[in-house]
């Protein structure tokens, strides 16, 4: 049990890092820049 | 005199947003930093924010998620939710307490001196109704004609953005300010409503309505970082609860959704040494002599 539940959060890290790589893969980082550099009119109350 | 965690609290709002050019420039900081969603909820609108806000860019994703498949890109969000397991399996919820600036305010506002009030139990799972409507189902299911979505949280409820990037934005840009409706009021009216709320109660937003409390806390149970309750130690004073930013009765078990390891309880309130923490399941001791320690039995 105590194996077990050190091992999770090490296997829960290894399977985000894929996640983390395929998203960076398929283009997604470009996407949330685009997105953080003009101005959210959503955020700002006003669109 | 200020705790190692109020200096970085501190730190972290500064390196959240560092962008100290925008009086001059009267916009948003545009460099590549951009791209990297910060840790804590920080609003990628604020002027001075460096970073992404990983709640407006999951939402963001997802609102266009239509568009995105018939373009063939494909952009699910995995990216940004790929950044936040990662941190979650590592911390669990521990970045709302050192690194959130929004976080960092209301146990600043609580410190105002006043009648406190506790929030029921049940209240604490609303976060995840936030989660999951305004953050996910919403922005994938109501689209317009094109197929695009809109980012709900930001847009109706969100609070922080409001502060960081309602209010200055509107500053900086005043021609904006003849767009502004009932929406901003909306906006405006909850932040009021939090700031009024920060002063009563403790962490009132992070404990009923965030949604990156509510991603990273699922993590609380099986990341690397882990608190340890130790029972044959503890004699049940509830003095880490009434210490506790985020009302959190660690008596009743280690590591539940709300706790976001600040390690006060640990550090300042309890003297029996029934509270540690693990990291990768190997105990880490606190230093001897750091505070006296009282058995059970002086009680």
């Amino acid at each position: 049990m105590g194996q077990d539940k050190r091992k999770s959060g090490f296997l829960l890290l290894l399977l985000f890092l894929v996640v983390l790589v395929i998203g960076i893969n398929a283009g997604e980082v470009a996407t949330v820049w685009e997105k953080a550099v003009s101005i959210c009119l959503a955020c700002i109350g006003i669109g | 005199m200020w705790s190692l965690r109020r200096w970085i609290q501190s730190a972290a709002t500064v390196l959240s947003n560092p962008y100290v050019l925008f009086p001059f420039t009267r916009n948003l900081y545009q460099g590549k930093l951009k791209s990297v969603c910060a840790p804590g909820l920080n609003c990628y609108s604020c002027p001075a924010a460096t970073g992404a806000c990983p709640i407006g860019a999951l939402q963001t994703i997802f609102a266009n998620v239509r568009p995105s498949f018939k373009a063939g890109n494909f952009h699910i969000g995995l990216y940004v939710l790929g950044l936040l397991g990662i941190t979650g399996s590592l911390v669990g919820r521990m970045p709302c307490a050192w690194l959130c600036p929004f976080g960092f305010l209301q146990e600043l506002i609580h410190k105002i001196p006043s009648r406190k009030i506790e929030i029921p139990h049940w209240m604490i799972y609303i976060k995840y109704g936030f989660l999951a409507l305004f953050v996910i189902l919403l922005p994938l299911i109501v689209v317009d004609g094109f197929g695009y979505g809109t980012t709900w949280f930001c847009k109706y409820v969100c609070p922080a953005g409001t502060l960081e990037a309602g209010i200055p934005i509107l500053i900086l840009q005043p021609q904006l300010r003849e767009l502004a409706g009932w929406l901003y009021v909306n906006k405006i009216a909850i932040l009021a409503l939090f700031l009024v709320l920060m002063v009563f109660i403790r962490r009132p937003f992070c404990r009923i309505v965030c949604p990156l409390g509510a991603i990273y806390s699922l993590f609380n149970k099986v990341s690397v970082f882990r608190m340890v309750h130790h029972p044959d130690k503890c004699v049940m004073c509830k003095e880490c609860y009434n210490g506790c930013p985020m009302g959190v009765k660690f008596y009743e078990g280690a590591n539940q959704l709300d706790c976001i390891r600040c390690l006060k309880c640990m550090q300042e309130s309890c003297k029996f040494y029934a509270i540690s923490y693990e990291i990768a399941g190997l105990p880490v001791q606190e230093k001897e002599g750091r505070k006296k320690a009282i058995t059970a039995d002086q009680v």
